[in-house]
């Protein structure tokens, strides 16, 4: 019965998913080759200076990100230093340097990590000036980045790969604001509040007190589950009741999340004038995401461990409204995207099945992703994929009529070292500096065991990958991990955005080739499975030998 | 200064521009508009599902509370809510979740100690006390139960409060909620709301002072 439930669950996930892909796919791509500019389009570039009618190389459109993005951060920062002197702030005072830090790169890099608990430290100004703007921001970045590699793909001959401002703007303005309106108001509907209350005091039943936050939660909610950026208005994220009051909204928040991503492959289909080739990046992603959510929910199930065992299922830091399943559906969705934001708190999942979201982000965050950054993430494999296939076949490697040559391939190399680098250094320094492994050991880690290992490789799994969810128990907010995790954030982020965009010029710049009898078919099964292999199989090296000393430790003990 | 170095510094120009016109739309206008409408189209709801028993407010239908005394005993005349890592237990100003490991000991022990006291209180085996009553939820604000753990009180209930088990039993069967559109999460009991309906009943004799959203 409860099974038959899940599978339930899961197809109707997925029926949604196909009514919505093939129109919203359409839609972007409309919005990202169109010639036409909005009246309102118009009016904001006459007052930023920008001409939407040029296009910029490679090297231009890079400049602008990392212009817009630095500019981002620094506003953010300003922003929370100031908090004490902002209007409605609910008291709070300045944040503190490390933590304003911290959490102004963890916005403008779509990870949304948070080192602090939200409902004690950032007062409605922050929230909705600060952090929601970045939600709406970061995202549109994201997807601006994937659309210019697209172009790369779909482009012949030549110097330019588009406008990132215009690519921002109408990401922004035609595809994110209104359907973070649209959903904003389906979720008050669901009992997510939306109002600038503070809190209200009452006394309850038994003559005790409860002071019952407000907040304008709606309006974040919708945009940090559509542009999956995870950071949630309250400290338990999408556990909070007025983030995700039923198991209605629970499903709708999970849609909210694979709306964008699951349409991009579709995206990328048209652009590149072969819808084949977008299905089979998709075919791709829901492999791997149904295979992930079918471990994870048998692992909780089972309900193997220690604490389950005593008390008779996982129940530990799950909420009851959704279930076992309704939090096996998210914590999958979550980490399988970019986004972070959790319903269920993953460090008391079964020791198997907090290895599961770990994995998930090792992946890359490919399946299907993060806005934007799955879908690159996702070509940036189909290319060593190509490439792979070439060398075991003798020929020189092509993908949609580009030459693969040794430039793009050295991009492409270089792209999957980066943030399996940046995680293996983070936790290697953490526990081999004596001075920083004290202090991780006896102020950051919650849990004793291997499982405090965990948490630690957790934190930068989840920060190197822009994701932001963790195993919670740790305290991050310390000198060292502030600085470190903010560090992991920024290069995770921006050193693969130089290297896809890199990719875009330089594919933009070569003739298509025409496709003969021994150019290998990117649209078939058998490219699918190869797809499959080399996605799994260069995370499953790389992050092998770690997760043996965390998870695989706690859960084959 | 250069082509390169004078292009660069437009770009600043430029992002700060953008920067300034998203925080006046996406942060400020966007808010408005959305507290407008949900002020307007669900005023119950965009405030925080609030709820009275009798006259006067008592919390919110989507948070949950603690029925212990001062010093955090559970008190038997009330259904109790599952155990709370947010502060003190309920503290709807801290929400959070124990986030102690599968292996975790005092995770182990707390559970062992949980189950004791049910046992104790309940007058039932360890073994039948559901997983939910022994575990604290996500965002320890957690307002349901599993209808098995309201099952368990109601014998407990009945006898405290010196009422029929029929009449508990038909509160809590009230109190029940299936799951959304038949099948999606799982069947729950609210234990404010049932709490309330059984202080409406303790005090009028009836069961009509149920409990009923307030547009605060």
């Amino acid at each position: 019965m409860d099974t038959f439930l899940a599978i339930l669950q899961v197809a109707s996930l997925v029926l949604l998913l196909v009514l919505i892909h093939r129109p919203l796919g359409d839609y972007m791509a409309m919005i990202y080759t169109g010639k036409r500019d909005l009246r309102v389009e118009r009016g904001f570039y006459r007052v930023i200076g920008v001409d939407s009618q040029s296009e910029q190389t490679w090297r231009a459109y890079l400049r602008s990100v990392l212009a817009f993005s630095l500019v981002g951060v620094l506003i953010l920062y300003a922003i929370q230093r100031l908090q004490a002197v902002l209007p409605q702030s609910l008291g709070m005072p300045a944040i503190p340097e490390g933590l304003s830090f911290n959490t102004a790169i963890s916005f403008v890099t779509n990870t949304n990590w948070q080192s602090y608990s939200p409902d004690v430290t950032m007062g409605y100004s922050v929230q909705l000036a600060g952090l929601a703007v970045q939600n709406f921001v970061s995202a549109a970045v994201g997807i601006a980045v994937a659309i210019a590699l697209v172009r790369g793909f779909a482009r012949r001959r030549e110097g330019t790969i588009g406008n990132f401002w215009v690519d921002l703007t109408r990401g922004i303005l035609r595809l994110l604001l209104p359907f973070a309106i649209l959903t904003a108001i389906v979720l008050i509907a669901g009992g997510v509040i939306q109002n600038f209350n503070g809190f209200t005091d009452v006394t309850t039943l038994t003559g005790g007190t409860q002071s019952i936050p407000g907040g304008p939660v709606a309006s974040q909610e919708a945009i940090k589950m559509l542009g999956t950026n995870g950071g949630g208005f309250f400290n338990a994220n999408s556990s909070h009741p007025f983030e995700n009051p039923t198991a209605w909204t629970n499903l709708i928040e999970i849609v909210l999340m694979l709306a964008i991503p699951f349409s991009l492959p579709r995206t990328f289909g048209r652009m590149v004038g072969d819808n084949r080739q977008g299905y089979a990046i998709l075919a791709v992603m829901s492999t791997i995401f149904v295979v992930s959510f079918t471990a994870l929910t048998l692992f909780e199930s089972s309900g193997a461990g220690s604490a389950a065992q005593a008390a008779g299922s996982a129940m530990e830091g799950k909420e009851d409204r959704f279930g076992i399943f309704g939090s096996t559906l998210f914590a999958t969705t979550s980490t399988l995207t970019s986004t972070g934001a959790v319903n269920s708190m993953h460090d008391s999942f079964t020791a198997l099945g907090g290895m599961m979201p770990m994995l998930n982000m090792m992946l890359g965050e490919v399946a299907p992703g993060g806005v934007g950054s799955g879908l690159y993430g996702m070509l940036i494999l189909a290319v060593i994929a190509v490439f792979i296939a070439g060398l075991l076949v003798g020929r020189t490697p092509e993908y949609l009529g580009k030459k693969l040559g040794p430039r793009e391939i050295k991009l492409a190399s270089l792209y999957i070292l980066v943030t399996p680098t940046i995680v293996l250094l983070g936790i290697a320094a953490s526990f081999a500096i004596p001075g920083i492994r004290d202090d991780v050991t006896t102020t950051s880690i919650w849990n004793p065991g291997v499982h405090g290992l965990s948490e630690v490789l957790y934190a930068f799994t989840s920060a190197a990958n822009n994701n932001g969810s963790a195993f919670a128990g740790i305290t991050a907010n310390t000198p060292w991990l502030n600085t470190a995790l903010g560090v992991a954030m920024l290069l995770g982020r921006f050193l693969p955005i130089v290297l896809v965009l890199a990719l875009a010029g330089s594919l933009a710049a070569q003739d298509k080739i025409p496709a003969t009898a021994g150019t290998l078919p990117t649209h078939r099964p058998q490219f699918i499975g190869l797809l499959v292999g080399v996605t799994v199989i260069i995370t499953a090296l790389t992050y092998f030998p770690v997760i043996t000393l965390g998870p695989l430790a706690e859960g084959l003990q | 200064m250069t082509t390169t170095s004078r292009t660069a510094g437009r770009q600043y120009w430029v992002a700060l521009r953008a920067m300034i016109v998203f925080t006046a739309v996406l942060g400020v206008a966007y808010t408005l508009l959305i507290t407008g409408i949900g002020q307007l189209a669900f005023p119950a709801q965009a405030n925080g599902s609030l709820v009275k028993s009798g006259d006067a407010v008592v919390g919110s239908a989507l948070i949950g509370q603690s029925f212990t005394d001062a010093d955090g005993n559970a008190l038997p005349e009330w259904f109790q809510s599952r155990p709370s890592a947010a502060g003190d237990g309920y503290d709807a100003a801290a929400s959070s979740g124990s986030n102690w490991g599968p292996e975790n000991a005092d995770l182990l022990a707390a559970i062992d100690e949980r189950k004791a006291a049910i046992a104790e209180s309940d007058g039932v085996s360890p073994d039948q006390i559901p997983a939910d009553a022994v575990t604290a939820s996500a965002s320890g604000l957690d307002p349901h139960i599993g209808p098995e753990y309201a099952q368990l009180q109601v014998e407990r209930i009945a006898t405290t409060r010196g009422l029929s088990t029929e009449e508990v039993q038909r509160l809590v069967d009230n109190a029940t909620q299936s799951r959304d559109l038949g099948y999606l999460g799982e069947p729950t009991v609210n234990v404010l709301q049932l709490n309330i309906a059984l202080a409406g009943l303790g005090s009028s004799g009836a069961a009509a002072a149920g409990s009923s959203p307030a547009a605060g």
